[in-house]
């Protein structure tokens, strides 16, 4: 049997981007230490419905800290607590019994609310959709083995591409700069052979569109690293800072 | 309903015949294809390579896609790899060996024809998603790497470390928005799809809630392209994400698409089991571990000792055991299987006994930790965060759990449904995959679907047929409307006091025991009449709380549920009407005295193509027969 704990849950609730919000409480006694915060989120909102009231709207999907859908603040921590988690993968037996959980909404300008822990983060496909790529048409590709890419560089390019879109990094930023976000896909695809011919020119335009969506500059803090749940260094930042002067110069 | 349509497969030799296939099709003029336009839903590796690739070439495309962003669609979450018959190792890799291990692989229950198409294309898929950007493993010189992948005794699976679903994905959303950018896709995202419009019998566009301000919209085209995943949640928990669903096929189904095998489920060996009841999903550990893992349980039934105190004499390692040739690199049903039968007769590990170890001790002593690490560390670390246990130091405990569904709606060798203009891509349609589906070829299947095939042929098709685009106040898309309409108000004005979910929990229970590892028609009747009960239940006792109007995920999921009801039936029945054992499709009347499956050539080679009763509650069976030239149906044999 596992064990068992109380959670209090101070709630965000906000019922669209023109009502006014406030925080609710709730106390969740005798859930299970393996449930992941969700799934405690789960169980409050099937209490809510049978007693009538409108539950949690929170975003999630894949559960496995893959799909980039959820996330929220944790105590004013993005994602919660647990270094390299996404919030559906941060279980309940990382706190002690009766621990308050203050759970808030990513709060930036380019990321509107939509409802309760719910924002829309459609500025990050916008971004995404300035350059984010490799032009190349289907049909269009040489054989895959024709451009030798090292296995170093292979790794680093990989770990660049990992970031899942969460929106953690700009969450946790005091500019709610998407600096990470830019620099982890620039930095993706300039590792690479096939990112080189667009290298500049997709390095201007999606640090054009950042700044047309309303993201702030890198404030320097470092917290969207300590946030990011693939761990994606900020080092990328201080390189996209010079990939723009190397873009502009070309 | 509308009897079996012709499923257009290739004349003569099947090597090359879908090249011949593809250069007599008709051609579309560059200047006129923006008078097409086209509807897309879905953002998964299928419809966002679909939707890419057709705007590349001209056609207006609108997609469709009930995520906030195309970048979160379920196939982001394949772990394992991709596979390609690149034929350039001396492991002696080749199309042929592809194709043969992919039809072998579904237990001889796929169209040859397709499956030798999927092998010829799997190459060209790898360049393409090289050519975008995604960042491979390599090898020390700079070329790709592969590695060996259940079930395959040849070296041609090709992986980002263990995200290459999410890597590829990437790729085509990548791909996706470029085309969004050049102003050639219209995406709306938060959008479900809930009914599709036909008239006259062809399909002219869709109905779907806008997930936010609650609308019904139509939407219409000049031919429709469903690439919505498959339908692994009817069992509640399953490793696929927890809002996949069902709901576009199954309302696709309902309008005379024919559905085809929907009790060909495949149940994945390895996962992390579930505990507390409360648990909403089980995750995916990639079997890539079954490389290096050894699949054990305690030799003695009921055994309390932890791992780490039975001594070597007395752990079973029951898949080295009884497979010598292929040890713990069987196929998923095969280890699926076994380890079910070990933990009903009480060798079980774990809570409720519903586990068995996979032991990486022996690889990590003979690679070393940092070299497990390298290769699995991203998967180990999500285990110890689920489970809470070290897998370095204690073995992983892992049970099977639905995965991925071969069956869907019926597509001819055109991948067009039975429904005229209405396409359906990937993981939805029946597909190569016959009864059973080989490890990392989904991602191969829902990209050549997506990148090569469709754009090939959904152009042919509206090169003869296309009409003019409805008006949206056309009858056919106000009755769509109204039907959807009814059935929202229906959920909402029920009075019940139970949430979805607690239908939903009993609806997978229900499910994994008469229609998942293991099927008998018994259980299967049993499974029938309880899940029509359950069903009346629901639309009775349900809760959803709010309104139509405004987000209101309590509907969402309502409506969701409501059509995995019918969907269960339709597989309950179609795992009843096969009497014989193939793939992952396993009746217990039907096996050898050594408890391995017997098939039924004789009776059952053929897709079963499922039409809705409209009328009459009973759906309609058509058998389109299988044959095979190129290669004979043997009796697999893993022993």
């Amino acid at each position: 049997m596992s064990r068992l704990l109380t959670l209090n849950l101070r709630i965000w609730r906000q019922d669209g981007p023109g009502a006014s919000g406030a925080f609710e409480s709730h106390r969740l006694e005798g859930v299970s230490a393996d449930l992941s915060l969700l799934e405690a989120l789960d169980v409050l909102n099937e209490r809510l419905i049978a007693a009538g009231e409108r539950p949690v709207h929170f975003d999630h999907d894949c559960r496995e800290g893959i799909c980039g859908s959820c996330g929220f603040l944790v105590n004013g921590q993005a994602h919660g607590p647990r270094p390299a988690t996404t919030v559906c993968q941060l279980y309940l037996r990382s706190f002690a019994d009766g621990t308050t959980l203050t759970l808030e909404p990513w709060r930036a300008r380019a990321f509107p609310l939509v409802q309760d822990l719910v924002v829309d983060r459609s500025a990050f496909d916008r971004l995404i959709a300035a350059g984010g790529y490799c032009s190349v048409n289907t049909g269009q590709a040489p054989d895959g083995n024709a451009l030798l890419v090292g296995q170093e560089q292979a790794a680093v390019a990989f770990a660049a591409a990992t970031c899942i879109g969460c929106g953690a990094c700009v969450a946790s930023c005091r500019n709610a700069s998407a600096s990470l976000f830019v620099g982890a896909k620039l930095a993706h695809l300039a590792q690479l052979p096939q990112g080189q011919p667009e290298r500049g020119r997709r390095t201007l335009a999606m640090h054009e569109r950042m700044v047309v969506e309303g993201f702030g500059s890198c404030s320097s803090n470092l917290e969207c690293e300590a946030a990011c749940p693939k761990e994606v260094s900020a080092d990328w930042i201080s390189w996209l800072q010079r990939e723009r002067r190397r873009a502009r110069q070309s | 309903m509308s009897a079996l349509p012709d499923p257009q497969l290739p004349a003569g030799h099947l090597a090359d015949a879908w090249r011949r296939t593809r250069e007599g099709l008709p051609l579309i003029a560059p200047a006129r294809r923006g008078a097409f336009p086209l509807l897309v839903v879905g953002t998964g590796l299928a419809g966002a390579s679909a939707a890419a690739t057709l705007a590349e070439q001209g056609y207006p495309v609108t997609v469709l896609s009930f995520h906030d962003s195309p970048r979160r669609a379920h196939s982001v979450a394949a772990q394992g790899g991709i596979n390609a018959a690149r034929a350039l190792a001396p492991d002696g890799d080749s199309v042929n060996r592809l194709f043969a291990d992919t039809l072998r692989g579904g237990d001889f229950r796929a169209r040859e024809a397709g499956c030798r198409r999927l092998a010829e294309i799997s190459s060209a898929i790898i360049d393409q998603c090289v050519a975008q950007g995604v960042p491979f493993a390599r090898e020390y010189g700079g070329t790709l790497a592969t590695r060996s992948f259940g079930g395959a005794l040849v070296s041609r699976t090709f992986y980002a470390r263990g995200q290459t679903g999410q890597q590829l994905l990437y790729g085509a959303y990548q791909a996706l928005m470029r085309q969004v950018e050049a102003g050639r896709v219209r995406l709306l995202c938060r959008r479900d799809m809930l009914d599709l419009i036909t008239v006259d019998g062809v399909a002219r566009g869709v109905v779907c809630r806008d997930l936010l301000s609650g609308a019904l919209e139509v939407h219409l085209a000049q031919a429709v392209l469903l690439a919505t995943g498959g339908y692994s949640n009817v069992y509640f928990l399953s490793t696929n994400a927890l809002r996949s669903n069902a709901s576009a096929i199954w309302q696709a189904h309902r309008q005379g698409a024919l559905f085809a095998n929907p009790c060909f489920t495949q149940i994945h060996p390895t996962c992390i089991p579930s505990g507390d009841p409360h648990q909403s999903k089980l995750t995916l550990m990639s079997e890539s571990l079954r490389n290096d893992g050894r699949v054990w349980l305690p030799v003695r039934a009921g055994d309390e000792r932890p791992p780490g105190e039975i001594p070597e004499q007395e752990r079973d390692y029951f898949l080295e055991r009884q497979y010598p040739a292929y040890g713990n690199m069987v196929p998923r049903d095969v280890a699926s299987r076994r380890a079910r039968e070990l933990c009903l007769a009480g060798h079980g590990v774990g809570p409720g006994r519903q586990s068995v170890y996979l032991d990486l001790r022996d690889a990590i002593a003979r690679d070393g930790r940092d070299r497990i690490a390298a290769r699995y560390g991203n998967l180990l670390d999500m285990y110890e965060r689920i489970s809470g246990d070290d897998p370095y130091g204690t073995p992983l405990r892992i049970y099977p759990a639905p995965h991925y569904t071969m069956g869907g709606l019926w597509v001819d060798y055109r991948l067009m449904s039975s429904i005229p203009g209405l396409f359906v891509l990937g993981e939805a349609n029946f597909s190569e995959h016959g009864a059973n589906r080989l490890g990392a070829s989904a991602l191969m299947q829902g990209l050549a679907d997506g990148y090569f095939i469709a754009p090939a042929t959904v152009p042919a098709w509206l090169a003869g047929h296309g009409a003019p685009v409805l008006s949206p106040d056309h009858p056919a898309c106000r009755a769509a409307v109204a039907r959807v309409q009814a059935r929202i108000d229906g959920l909402l004005g029920s009075g019940g006091r139970t949430p979805v979910d607690a239908f939903h929990r009993r609806l997978g229970r229900l499910m994994i025991d008469s229609c998942g590892i293991s099927r008998q028609a018994s259980g299967l009747r049993d499974g029938l009449a309880a899940v029509a009960a359950l069903e009346q239940e629901f639309h009775a006792e349900v809760r959803v709380p709010g309104g139509a109007s405004g987000p209101n995920p309590e509907l969402e999921k309502a409506l969701r549920v409501a059509d995995f009801f019918g969907l269960a039936r339709l597989m309950l029945r179609d795992a009843l009407a096969r009497e014989e054992s193939c793939g992952a499709h396993f009746r217990e009347e039907h096996q050898t005295p050594e408890g391995e499956a017997r098939r039924d050539d004789e009776h059952f080679a053929h897709i079963a193509a499922w039409g809705h009763g409209r009328d009459t509650a009973e759906p309609i069976l058509h058998r389109e027969p299988l044959r095979f030239t190129e290669l004979q149906p043997t009796t697999r044999s893993y022993r």
